[in-house]
């Protein structure tokens, strides 16, 4: 899989280049200092790679450590690079690239308005009921609900709300973790 | 313990002290006024005014590729800090440590567009290693400190400090900081002993071998350039240099191919092309050495020796990547090697030998000389030969005049030879030279420059003048911006768009009114009197030497060409044909 040398292995690739795109999930732990994030995303449109998503947050003010979820995308040699560019950065602690270092877990979360009344109503109730989406605002003409799910998972509910009356969403982006019991 | 009560800039200077610094280039303004006061009441650092911002950086970096120490620079906010930006992205480029003490509007305004006010930090985020804005004085002295390990550790780099005039007027206690550089910064050094141990065995297996060496074995301190000697002899293989690497490895070695790349030598292009394998040590595959990069040293097994993980398989996939300190690595290497017994097969290298050597005959750098015209190469020639025995220092600018001083001459040590690779940034040569003379005032600092690129930074004559910088400037005038003229004549038509340099000054009449001696040879009878009347000065001098105003600079690669399909004059070079692609790359 070409993957494989994007992962620790990065000094031992496969000579001859593999040219199909893959979708990866990185963990980056930075500095939470004024500026870390422009650094990363400035990487990222100076040396012309992909952004899919992009989520930040301070996971341990202790010691001022914020964690970075991206998702981007890239032949296995661009992905590489990517992870050896972010770790050059000063401010970053680690990288992991979490779609080929062992199973992961990635959830987002979505807030989606739909204005409907009458069968579109009681359909969009009925759709998020199949989601496990909640209601988390209501009017006579109106809903939103909050939705947490895989990104295709949250792709196919927005599918089915638009014809009911979608009209505003708001995502997260996507947040990962490792699966099993060891920390990044 | 209680420290002194102290300003904000005399903490700065306090902490420049500590990290060893002697000497600061730099130029004054309004948001570093309390910095300057601070320099004016103490002795410990030297100031060198320079004219224009620009030049403090490139005087910066030949400081510090000349002494292996970083180099270090001071200027206001707003434009004082946007001048800096060419030669932090130059130090960027060739890994030159730098530091940027830039000023800065007081942190209450930031963001208002006050007077002078620019985002620094975010102008020079991408043309730096890392860059701070300090808005507390407490943590001064903590990131000079930093700002110090950050450029030096690693793959060296520029780093930028912006202060905050009421961070250098403020009052706090100075606490010297502890000598740990960065709290978690910790690059590697030290390449893992199964890859080195692998990198023998394939060492040790190759046939047709070629170390491919370039400025990361400097930039690693004059160990490594020992150790590279060390290895090569022990090996017997050729050795490649990039222009960065000159120096490293010395020229007049038998075992020496010259530089490689775009204009590098026959036989170190072709010895790349038919390798079995590659040792790459120190240089990063840059797209002036690779040339066509599917056409690249096809048949080659590749070892990366680098410090920077990112340069590894960024744009060639290689069989080992190790990532170290080239000196760590190749004691390393050097320490198997010895312990080993299997050896290359003394035969094959033999017959590689002659093959490289049937190459050398082709003596790809020769040119025609006249006796109306002066041959640049000539003037680079008698220049090493009349400085071989001095304690010399060059630095070039940039364009054809670059090229000709990287093949002709001959760099024996390393640190000697300042220019700017990466960026290619014209205007660096003068000011440059300038640092490397304020670090070596006893040596012989020669600037080879082309009449384009002096013009660039013409204004630092004035400050070589004020601090009596005795740089000799070796104008080689061929009254083109002769590398644009050349690619012109190559892939436009011959159509010589705005590079025919006219309306210049008289440049023996510029070093005087500077207050600096001028000379000047027109024919190729006086070039050797002039040389020698130059270096002969005590002081700054501009020799202006007239040139032949069209030849082309060869052998050459044309861009998007293979190493095996070089040009050796501009017969072939009209016939040759540059594909699409090849045009479009710069
Ligand atoms: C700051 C900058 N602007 C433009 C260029 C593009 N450029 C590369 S070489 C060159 C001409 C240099 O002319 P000169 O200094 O006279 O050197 P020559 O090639 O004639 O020896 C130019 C314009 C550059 N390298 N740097
Ligand atoms: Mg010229």
């Amino acid at each position: 899989m070409g993957g494989e040398w994007a992962a620790n292995k990065m000094n031992r690739p496969v000579t001859q280049l593999d040219q199909t795109e893959q979708r990866h999930t990185l963990a980056v732990l930075v500095d939470n200092e004024a500026g870390v994030l422009a650094r990363v995303i400035g990487l990222f449109s100076g040396r012309g790679y992909n952004i899919e998503s992009l989520t930040v947050a301070e996971v341990d003010a202790a010691v001022n450590r914020s964690r970075i979820s991206i998702v981007t995308s890239g032949t296995p040699q661009v992905i590489a690079q990517i992870k050896a560019q972010l770790e050059r950065l000063i401010p970053v602690h680690a990288v992991a690239d979490l779609t080929v270092e062992g199973p992961s877990v990635e959830r987002e979360m979505a807030l989606v308005k739909v204005n409907a009344i009458g069968d579109k109503r009681v359909e969009s109730l009925r759709i998020a009921d199949i989601f496990r989406a909640r209601v988390v605002d209501a009017t006579s003409e109106s809903f939103v609900f909050e939705m947490t799910g895989a990104t295709d998972k949250i792709n196919a509910f927005l599918d089915l709300m638009v014809p009911l009356g979608m009209v505003d969403v708001s995502r997260t982006g996507v947040a990962a973790i490792t699966r099993g019991p060891n920390p990044m | 313990m209680a420290g002194q009560m102290m300003t904000g800039a005399e903490i700065l200077l306090e902490s420049l002290v500590a990290e060893g610094v002697e000497v600061v280039f730099g130029y004054g303004g309004g948001a570093v006024l309390p910095i300057y006061d601070a320099l004016y009441q103490q002795d410990r650092i030297r100031h060198i005014l320079v004219r224009h911002e620009q030049g403090a950086a490139h005087a910066a970096e030949g400081y510090a590729r000349s002494t292996g120490k970083p180099g270090v620079l001071l200027v206001t906010s707003g434009p004082g800090a946007t001048n800096t930006v060419t030669g932090l992205t130059d130090a960027l480029m060739d890994s030159i440590p730098i530091i940027c003490l830039t000023g800065q509007v007081p942190t209450h305004l930031i963001g208002n567009d006050a007077f002078q006010e620019a985002d620094t930090v975010g102008i020079t985020r991408p043309c730096t290693k890392h860059n701070y804005l300090l808005k507390d004085i407490k943590d001064v002295a903590l990131k000079v400190r930093e700002a110090f390990f950050v450029a030096t550790h690693g793959r060296p780099g520029p780093v930028v400090i912006d202060l905050p005039k009421n961070i250098t007027m403020g009052e706090a206690e100075y606490i010297r900081p502890m000598a740990v550089g960065h709290k978690t910064y910790r690059p590697i050094v030290k390449g893992k002993l199964e890859d080195v141990r692998e990198a023998v065995q394939m060492i040790a297996a190759a046939k047709k071998p070629i170390f491919y060496t370039g400025g990361g074995v400097i930039n690693s301190g004059p160990a490594a350039s020992q150790l590279l000697r060390e290895l090569a002899h022990l090996t017997g293989f050729p050795v490649t240099s990039t222009l960065m690497g000159l120096g490293a490895f010395p020229a007049s070695d038998k075992q020496f191919v010259g530089m490689l790349g775009m204009h590098g030598t026959y036989e170190a292009n072709m010895a790349m092309h038919d390798c079995d394998l590659m040792v790459c040590i120190g240089a990063r595959f840059d797209d002036r050495i690779t040339g066509k990069l599917d056409a690249f040293s096809p048949e080659s097994k590749k070892i990366h020796i680098d410090i920077d993980p990112s340069s590894i398989n960024k744009t060639i996939p290689v069989d080992l990547g190790i990532v170290g300190d080239v000196g760590h690595v190749l004691e390393d290497l050097i320490k198997i090697w010895k312990s080993e017994t299997q050896r290359p097969d003394a035969d094959a290298l033999k017959a590689w030998w002659a093959i490289i050597d049937k190459w050398r005959e082709k003596d790809s750098l020769a040119f025609e000389t006249s006796d109306k015209m002066i041959m640049p190469q000539q003037a680079i020639q008698l220049l090493y030969e009349h400085t071989k025995d001095l304690d010399t220092y060059i630095t070039t600018d940039v364009g054809q005049h670059q090229m000709w001083a990287a093949q002709h001459y001959k760099f024996e040590k390393p640190n000697r030879l300042m220019t700017s690779g990466g960026l290619g940034t014209m205007g660096y040569g003068l000011p440059s030279a300038i640092g490397v003379q304020i670090a070596h005032p006893d040596s012989t600092v020669v600037c080879i420059t082309g009449e384009a690129s002096f013009m660039m930074n013409i204004q630092e004559l004035s400050t070589a003048v004020q601090h009596g910088a005795g740089v000799k400037i070796l104008l080689l005038n061929n009254h083109y911006q002769g590398m644009v003229r050349q690619w012109q004549e190559m892939l436009h038509g011959g159509r010589l768009a705005e590079s025919e340099m006219t309306g210049m000054p008289d440049f023996v009449k510029t070093a005087e009114a500077f207050g600096m001696v001028g000379m000047r040879a027109e024919k190729p009878s006086e070039l050797e009197d002039v040389i020698k009347a130059m270096l002969a000065e005590d002081g700054p001098v501009i020799a202006e030497i007239e040139t032949d105003k069209t030849i082309g600079c060869y052998p050459m690669i044309p861009s998007g060409s293979a190493h095996n399909e070089m040009l050796f004059g501009p017969r072939e070079s009209k016939a040759t044909k540059i594909s699409a692609e090849g045009m479009t790359m710069v």
